[in-house]
């Protein structure tokens, strides 16, 4: 068809003008080569330019456009939002607290038998052998003694047997003796308590020692540096006998301090100096969250806010303004929020000047990942035409020269691969590559490997036809003669003329390519997240959320699908024409 | 004739063992995870009498897991000639059986999509080849490119989302609606109707192009040929010349074109199955293939490895019957 060209062109110059031309005029050389006849007849049509233009703004687009974005297709946008957010929990307290004295320690036995003894209004137990008394302060509210045996006497005999490792004065004896004749089962001497306790005819005489106070009452010092004072057993002691005793003030270590207690028995502790050093509540106020200070002026407003039910109040903050706190009530607990700033992913924000297509549902640029999901879509359809032409070129060239059995066993083998359904094939190796958990780069390759295995037969068949037909013609005749080799022959004077028709093969079959990867990325068989195509980013279209609520993310990738692949339709329709003239369209 | 339909038949059965076996090479890679969740779910059952590993045991060997791939095809292809093609895993069903209940819905809505397509695409087509380089022509063939052009899934959900989301005519999903069952015959039978509605529309736009582009080509051809010259320089009507002369004659390409529509009128409705959750053999095969439901599988390959054969037979012989200048050697 080439050589058919040439003779047009120089048959339509007027044979009147050849006659005066010299051999090397410039004009009669000037003749178009057969390549630019075939580029003049393509820009002549309108609709393959409109072709080229979609895809050439497409190729800016994604190639380009990935460069000037400022985003990167995996930047995760966020912002500051203001949600209620949880600040502090308060609840009844239950549990006994311990404050133990310096150097003291109770176990946990210990403390199970002490909740146990005071749940049954019992003031003494047994705890790993040792006997311990609870001495009451107030309600829920007990000293805890620890009960060490010093020895044991017989009552009958005043017999002594003495513990290791202690021992016993005579004054204590004398004392010991005086107390069990009179029967007291408590007696003083030296200053230190003792306790006697009667098993039959044996009395344990026990030295008593004060470990520390178990108590309901939550007591928070006000300010960071009197939390040691306020939570040593001192302070404590003489606090909560204030405290339960109705007292107004109370001693510790000389420095006087005024209770002030309100009607729903909360407590405020002032110091000599008046300023408000503690405050004594039944309520446990707790912060609800990280990073959470919790003042103890918002403790005592929660704890009237517990107690008067309100569901919201305001506290001053550090700064001195208001702010305000809700409650709500769950069961027995109380919560609080308040407004607070909170980091959130903008999922599926509407497109605005700095996100001209908005937000996904991962917080991710739109445009900028369909410009990055461009590329692959766009590659994916060249890696594969490329690989179909490869295929098939060789296999339909062999297959048309040779003729006879080679060409019967390689089209059985075309029509092996033909007959393969690609859909099914394709959902089958989309559920072994998820069973086996392939990156989502190596998903790219098995994707395009897919598409070119299940695709080159076409190409293979173009080939073997044409070159059965041009096998026939003279000029291949002529390379016979001329004793040209075989792969010569096939590849640069067969294969060459197949060329037009596979160039608007290849051209038509990358449109077909691109819907194929965008179908299969959409049914999730395909890319996978991180990455992106054009497929991929439509597929957020599955969630009927983003269906109906969120058309701007997957409209768009539709419109470059669909404009990708009438640009290819395009192309390829003019390259048909302009190769082949007489072909129409 | 006779032999050469043996002989295509013969290699068409070949192409169709091979292709299995491929699709069976390939989809051993599965892991055997699936066997191991229905022992464990059996194993649990009060009335089961085997232990999870008995169980484990028989499933594997009931599908020839325990042997190699060779092995293992050639014992399946044992039971598949024979009609048994194993239950699905998916389903809990026989595949034949889970086949038999979901192809109709399937048929009903190519076989509507097919008589839509033929009465738009062959008149247009036939338009455009009567206008060539006209307006109407460019017209009807951007229209075709577009059709070409647009991936299904996206037509789609386009669809759905002008005339379910924004117009509310039609439900998103299904083949039924919510008082189905509440309906009599032809309550029901409307009901699906119009649950197909978008569904076929998607399939005829998307199928339009194909065969008026193809239409047009053929009836181009026909038009340039010297019998049309002949029946209008003895003076006929164009419309008889149109209509009688050629039409008739490029229904023979068309009708070898319609053979090869029958494979894909069973795969090709996949993702719009899919898209609209019609419960045909497109959508329910995606289901059991995407959680690895090995025998269901490799049952719808099968089916359309088949398929494909027989469209390829069907589409020689009709040719011969339509034309009988063709005799096939």
């Amino acid at each position: 068809m080439k050589e058919e060209n040439k003779t047009n062109n120089i048959q339509a110059s007027p044979s009147a003008e050849e006659k005066e031309m010299a051999l090397d005029d410039a004009r009669r050389v000037k003749v178009l080569s057969p390549g630019m006849l075939v580029a003049k007849r393509f820009f002549r049509n309108k609709l393959a330019i409109i072709g080229l233009v979609i895809l050439v703004v497409l190729f800016l687009f994604a190639f380009i456009g990935g460069l000037i974005t400022p985003y990167s297709q995996t930047q995760v946008f966020k912002g500051m939002d203001m949600i209620q957010k949880d600040y502090a929990a308060a609840v009844y307290n239950s549990e006994l607290r311990y404050t133990m004295k310096e150097g003291e320690t109770l176990s946990g036995s210990a403390k199970s038998q002490i909740a146990l003894a005071t749940s049954k209004g019992n003031d003494t137990f047994e705890a790993d052998g040792a006997g311990y008394t609870l001495i009451p302060i107030g309600e829920d509210s007990y000293q805890i003694t620890k009960l060490d045996a010093i020895c044991t006497v017989l009552t009958s005999s005043k017999a002594m047997q003495v513990k290791e490792g202690e021992t016993i004065s005579d004054g204590l004896k004398s004392a010991i003796n005086a107390a069990l004749d009179a029967g007291q089962s408590q007696f003083s001497y030296g200053g230190v308590d003792y306790e006697v306790r009667m098993t039959g005819k044996k009395a344990e005489i026990c030295k008593s020692v004060t470990l520390g106070i178990a108590s309901k009452l939550v007591i928070d010092a006000y300010s960071a540096d009197s939390e040691a004072l306020v939570n040593s057993y001192d302070f404590r002691l003489e606090c909560e006998k204030a405290y339960h005793n109705n007292k107004t003030s109370f001693t510790v270590d000389g420095e006087k301090y005024t209770l002030e207690t309100d009607e729903d028995g909360d407590a405020i502790v002032y110091d000599a100096a008046g300023e408000a050093f503690a405050a004594a509540s039944h309520i446990i106020v707790n912060p609800n969250g990280q990073g959470i200070n919790l003042s103890i002026e918002f403790k005592m407003a929660a704890r009237d806010a517990v107690e008067a039910r309100t569901s919201s109040f305001t506290v001053p903050d550090a700064s001195g303004s208001e702010v305000e706190y809700k409650m709500n009530v769950v069961n027995s607990n109380f919560y609080f929020t308040t407004m607070g700033s909170s980091e959130l992913i903008r999922r599926f924000e509407a497109p605005s000047s700095s996100h001209w297509l908005g937000l996904d549902s991962n917080g991710m640029d739109v445009l900028t990942r369909l410009m990055y999901g461009g590329r692959i879509s766009l590659l994916v359809g060249f890696v594969v035409v490329f690989v179909e032409l490869f295929i098939g070129i060789i296999v339909g060239g062999v297959a048309g020269y040779f003729g006879k059995i080679v060409d019967n066993v390689l089209m059985r083998v075309v029509d092996l691969f033909n007959s393969i359904p690609f859909y099914p094939m394709a959902m089958i190796v989309g559920a072994v590559m998820d069973s086996l958990d392939i990156s989502s780069t190596a998903r790219i390759f098995a994707l395009m490997f897919v598409l070119a295995v299940l695709g080159w037969t076409n190409v293979a068949r173009t080939v073997r036809g044409q070159i059965l037909s041009l096998r026939e013609q003279e000029f291949m005749m002529a390379t016979e003669a001329t004793g040209i080799p075989v792969k010569r022959r096939i590849f640069r004077h067969l294969i060459p003329n197949v060329m037009p028709l596979l160039i608007v093969q290849a051209t038509m079959n990358l449109g077909s390519i691109i819907i194929t990867e965008a179908t299969l990325s959409f049914l999730g068989l395909g890319l996978k997240y991180p990455l992106a195509s054009w497929g991929s980013i439509i597929n957020a279209a599955n969630d009927i959320q983003v269906m109906t609520s969120y058309w701007y993310i997957w409209m768009p990738p539709g419109l470059l699908i669909l404009l990708a692949v009438l640009g290819f339709n395009f192309v390829g329709d003019g390259l048909r024409d302009a190769f082949d003239p007489k072909m129409k369209r | 004739m006779g032999k050469y339909i043996i002989k295509r038949i013969l290699i068409g059965i070949v192409i169709v063992i091979s292709g299995a076996l491929v699709a069976y090479a390939v989809i051993r890679c599965l892991p055997t995870s699936f066997i191991e969740n229905l022992a464990r779910q059996r194993a649990s059952n009060p009335t089961s009498s085997k232990t999870y590993q008995e169980w484990v045991t028989q499933l594997t060997s009931v599908y020839g897991l325990d042997k190699g791939i060779l092995a293992g095809f050639v014992g399946w292809l044992g039971d598949a000639v024979r009609g048994d093609f194993g239950e699905s895993w998916e389903y809990g069903v026989p595949v034949v059986l889970k086949f038999k209940q979901v192809i109709g819905y399937t048929i009903i809505l190519n076989v509507i999509t097919l008589f839509v397509e033929l009465l738009i695409s062959i008149p247009l087509g036939i338009i455009a080849a009567k206008n060539q380089y006209k307006k109407s022509d460019y017209a009807i063939t951007v229209f075709a490119l577009m059709g070409i052009s647009l991936p299904t899934f996206f037509l789609a959900i386009l669809l759905k989302y002008v005339f379910c989301v924004k117009l509310g005519w039609f439900d998103m999903y299904g083949v039924t609606g919510r008082y189905y069952n509440q309906l009599d015959t032809i309550g029901k039978m409307l009901d699906i109707g119009h649950h197909l509605v978008l569904p076929v529309i998607t399939l005829t736009m998307l199928s339009i192009g194909g065969l008026m582009r193809y239409t047009r080509t053929n009836m181009l051809e026909v038009l340039n040929a010297d019998y049309i010259r002949t029946a209008r320089a003895k003076g006929l009507p164009e419309k008889k010349v149109i209509n009688k002369h050629a039409f008739r004659n490029t229904l023979i390409p068309l009708v070898s074109y319609m053979s090869y529509l029958i494979p894909s009128m069973f795969t090709g409705s996949l993702i719009t199955e899919t898209v609209y959750q019609i419960p045909g053999i497109g959508y329910i095969s995606y289901l059991a293939t995407t959680k690895g439901d090995i025998p269901f599988a490799m049952f719808y390959l099968t089916f359309t490895l088949i398929l494909t054969q027989v469209s390829l037979l069907l589409a020689d012989i009709m040719y011969a019957v339509v034309d009988p200048r063709v005799r096939i050697n």
